[in-house]
């Protein structure tokens, strides 16, 4: 016999590819959630390989926050066009313009696409929804299910989540209910990295190194644009930086960074002392419970 | 499948877990035990000398710490869960840790040991390959511990760490450790359990948890970090029959594929190959497999847990909740289950109720026709009955309580009998631990009412009106 033990990224792959298929099996109208960030990315990758030779079985929806980043959204569109995907954006302005939303004072659009997010899973009927999520990111995470239950109002409740044993997954639910499906519940960030160098997965630019003009604002560097930055007392300077994740441009910070490869992504990743999360999300740091109330709400 | 790594690693410390070795396997174990035995303490110190824990996360531990009244920096605080929990004072569910080393990742399910909490211990432990269960060594083995143990052989988890903790508080004293060991170790061989690996460490000040002490030279046994490195991994799904549940029927009927039919799976256990002869259950249809294909190419045999598509000789009826067997294999198919069932849900059983029972991908109506036994997992002994039903109404003279007598409520562990609409795969959880399980759903709401295993378990053993009471093969193909 060959090689009988799976290496680590062999079996959180084919944990992820049954996962797809188990939602396949069980679901009338899966999504999966795409924002052009590398998590997103690597679901998609598993995706295809989970349905091969078919097609994806399923769409994808990106939340448009409306300030992103030009070169994820010209990734999306090209990986959309290429493997022939349907995509429906939901868009955060759209739901600023007749009112569902506000914008807030302080720019930021990361809270506004709980809305948008929940309007488009009701009104194309979704009832799965593939997120990015991994239990490694944050806290509130630890405990998610890989099948993660939401009420009508799309809110998460810790005491209705079911216990998942063996690998039998639990999708039945009520009309106007939806499940909320992690793939990559196992995988750490540099698990993440080190599947796509190993799978040569191409990604946005901004995940390398570049020079951009940045500003400082609450000890991140965020990069200028029609969202509202910079203030007349933050000044613009060039830098050599990268992304370690993909959202809002108002919240999402880029870290200095010469690493303009995978390998030296890797290695960068690995010698970190910030979780991903902690170093580029403003919205993360607010308060220790941030992510648990943004989830009980609806979020990701 | 990939293509190998290339990266270029400096000689620092920051610099060491990037390392990717391309034959990194990953272990899946569970912990048990309770907050006052130290557990988050030692899975807070593995995670921080595995250097899994990074700057953020370690400054927001300080700064708990210091909110709490200052101190030594509380390694515990590096696990706590949602803010529900941390008022509470309180774990409530399976959390999942991630740490690694040069050779192995690990996910941790870390369960709350506290006795109304037997639902995540369960939970925890049907994933795992090892378990880790943690006594005091002041306090020695407790019912607590004899609990861990019940259902760590339950759900037939193949390897049994016995962690002892805090031995500098009982300076280091072999004999103590000793006694524990000898004491654990029987009992866990009475209920099956056929590997178990005792170490003596201290959480707290970093004792042969993951760097050998210094402080335990009669010991010459592995750290516990040493340890959880060298266990087999997968090797009880291997050892197992094939098993190929099926999950969906890949149909393109593109231009590129236009006739491809494929049936997309896991394989649960075992081998196969292509040339195999195989039969569709229940149906019993035979063919011959012609092809195992995946997204980066076809294989000739693929192996449990691989995730592939296989092609038959014949065009058969296959459809998901189908499972693929070999054709020289016996293999029990039937209506009427019979099994042990942890109650997961605070709604009870009830008797005649109509259930769905979710089995491999296959899920099928069914009835809860009889509970006949039930564990008690604070004394670990069974009571069974003999007849049916009449027992289980509610007693009209009992005012303290509507629940029946011999209703399964939330924790509890049961056998069950259970009448099923459409024959099923009936795999002995004994001999078949990947798909011998199940689970109880209600139709009405979707609840995970309870989680079973098929034929006869520990609960059998551990009865008195029990037929497998002797030391035959009912824990077979553990450990192995």
């Amino acid at each position: 016999m060959s090689t009988v033990t799976l290496t680590q990224l062999d079996a959180l792959e084919s944990e992820g590819i049954h996962v797809m298929r188990e939602v396949a099996g069980e679901f009338e109208r899966p999504v999966l959630l795409f924002s052009g960030g590398k998590d997103s990315i690597v679901m998609l990758h598993l995706a295809r390989k989970a349905f091969w030779p078919a097609p994806v079985p399923f769409a994808l929806m990106h939340v448009d926050t409306g300030h992103n980043f030009p070169e994820v959204i010209e990734y999306r569109d090209r990986v959309v066009a290429e493997h022939g995907l349907r995509l429906v954006v939901a868009s955060v302005q759209d739901a600023i313009d007749d009112g569902r939303v506000a914008e807030r004072a302080d720019g930021s659009r990361n809270p506004l696409q709980t809305v948008p997010l929940l309007d488009g899973i009701t009104a194309n009927k979704f009832d799965a929804v593939f997120g990015g999520g991994r239990r490694d990111e944050e806290k509130a995470r630890a405990k998610e299910r890989v099948f993660s239950l939401r009420d009508e109002f799309g809110q998460w409740d810790p005491r209705r989540q079911r216990p998942e044993l063996w690998d039998l997954y639990n999708g039945r639910h009520k009309p106007g209910e939806h499940v909320r499906v992690f793939p990559l519940s196992n995988w750490t960030e540099l698990d993440v990295w080190r599947y796509i160098e190993r799978e040569q997965i191409e990604l946005p630019a901004i995940y390398y190194s570049h020079q951009r003009e940045v500003f400082l604002r609450d000890g991140m560097w965020l990069a200028p644009g029609g969202w509202g930055g910079p203030r007349a007392n933050e000044t613009l300077e060039v830098r050599t930086v990268r992304y370690r994740t993909v959202g809002d441009m108002s919240c999402t910070g880029a870290v200095e960074s010469t690493a303009s490869t995978i390998p030296e992504v890797i290695t960068e990743v690995g010698a970190s002392r910030l979780t991903e999360r902690g170093a580029t999300r403003a919205d993360d740091r607010a308060s220790e419970a941030a992510m648990e109330d943004r989830k009980r709400e609806g979020y990701f | 499948m990939g293509a190998a790594p290339t990266i270029q690693l400096g000689p620092t410390e920051e610099t060491q877990h990037v390392t990717e070795h391309a034959t990194r396997d990953l272990l899946r174990l569970a912990t048990a035990g309770s907050v006052d035995d130290g557990k988050s303490t030692l899975i807070g110190r593995l995670l921080y000398d595995t250097k899994s824990v990074l700057a953020d996360q370690l400054s927001a531990v300080e700064a708990a710490t210091l909110a709490r009244g200052g101190g030594e920096v509380d390694l515990a605080l590096l696990t706590d869960g949602l803010r529900a929990e941390r008022e509470q004072g309180i774990t409530i569910d399976v959390a999942y840790r991630y740490f690694s080393t040069a050779t192995r990742a690990f996910v941790l399910a870390d369960t709350p040991g506290h006795v109304q909490y037997t639902r995540n211990m369960v939970t925890g432990a049907s994933t795992a390959e090892l378990a880790i269960v943690l006594v005091d060594a002041r306090k020695g083995v407790l019912e607590q511990t004899r609990r861990h143990a019940t259902i760590t052989a339950l759900l037939r988890v193949p390897h049994v760490v016995l962690a002892v903790n805090k031995m500098d508080l009982v300076d280091f004293d072999e004999a103590t450790f000793r006694a524990i060991a000898d004491e654990f170790t029987g009992y866990a061989l009475s209920l099956g359990i056929p590997d178990v690996t005792a170490v003596p460490l201290s959480a707290l000040a970093g004792d042969n948890v993951v760097d050998r002490s210094t402080r335990t030279p009669w010991y010459d046994g592995p750290t516990l970090l040493e340890h959880l490195e060298s266990v087999p991994v997968g090797r009880d799904a291997l050892s197992e029959p094939f098993r190929f549940p099926v999950q969906v029927v890949i149909r393109p009927r593109t231009a590129e594929h236009p006739d491809y039919r494929g049936y997309a799976g896991r394989v649960a256990s075992g081998v196969v190959s292509v040339g195999d002869e195989v039969t569709v259950l229940p149906s019993g249809k035979r063919s011959t497999v012609v092809g195992i294909d995946t997204f980066d190419g076809p294989l000739t045999e693929a192996h449990a847990p691989q995730s592939v598509t296989l092609r038959l000789a014949d065009d058969v009826d296959v459809a998901r909740g189908d499972v693929l067997v070999p054709t020289a294999a016996t293999v029990d198919i039937g209506s009427d289950l019979e099994g042990t069932v942890c109650w997961l849900a605070e709604k009870r059983s009830v008797l005649g109720a109509r259930l769905l029972v979710r089995v491999g991908t296959r899920t099928v109506r069914a009835l809860l026709r009889e509970v006949n036994a039930r564990l008690d997992v604070d004394t670990l002994t069974v009571e069974a009955w003999d007849g049916v039903d009449t027992l289980h109404a509610v007693d009209a003279t009992d005012t303290s309580s509507d629940i029946p007598p011999r209703a399964l409520t939330l924790n509890a562990i049961g056998r069950v009998k259970i009448r099923l609409a459409e024959p099923i795969v009936l795999d002995e959880y004994s001999t078949h631990r990947r798909t011998g399980g199940f689970l109880l759903v209600d139709p009405a709401d979707g609840t995970t009412l309870a989680a079973g295993m098929i034929g006869a378990t520990l609960l059998d053993r551990l009865a008195p009106t029990s037929t497998a009471q002797d030391d035959d093969d009912w824990f077979a193909g553990a450990g192995i």
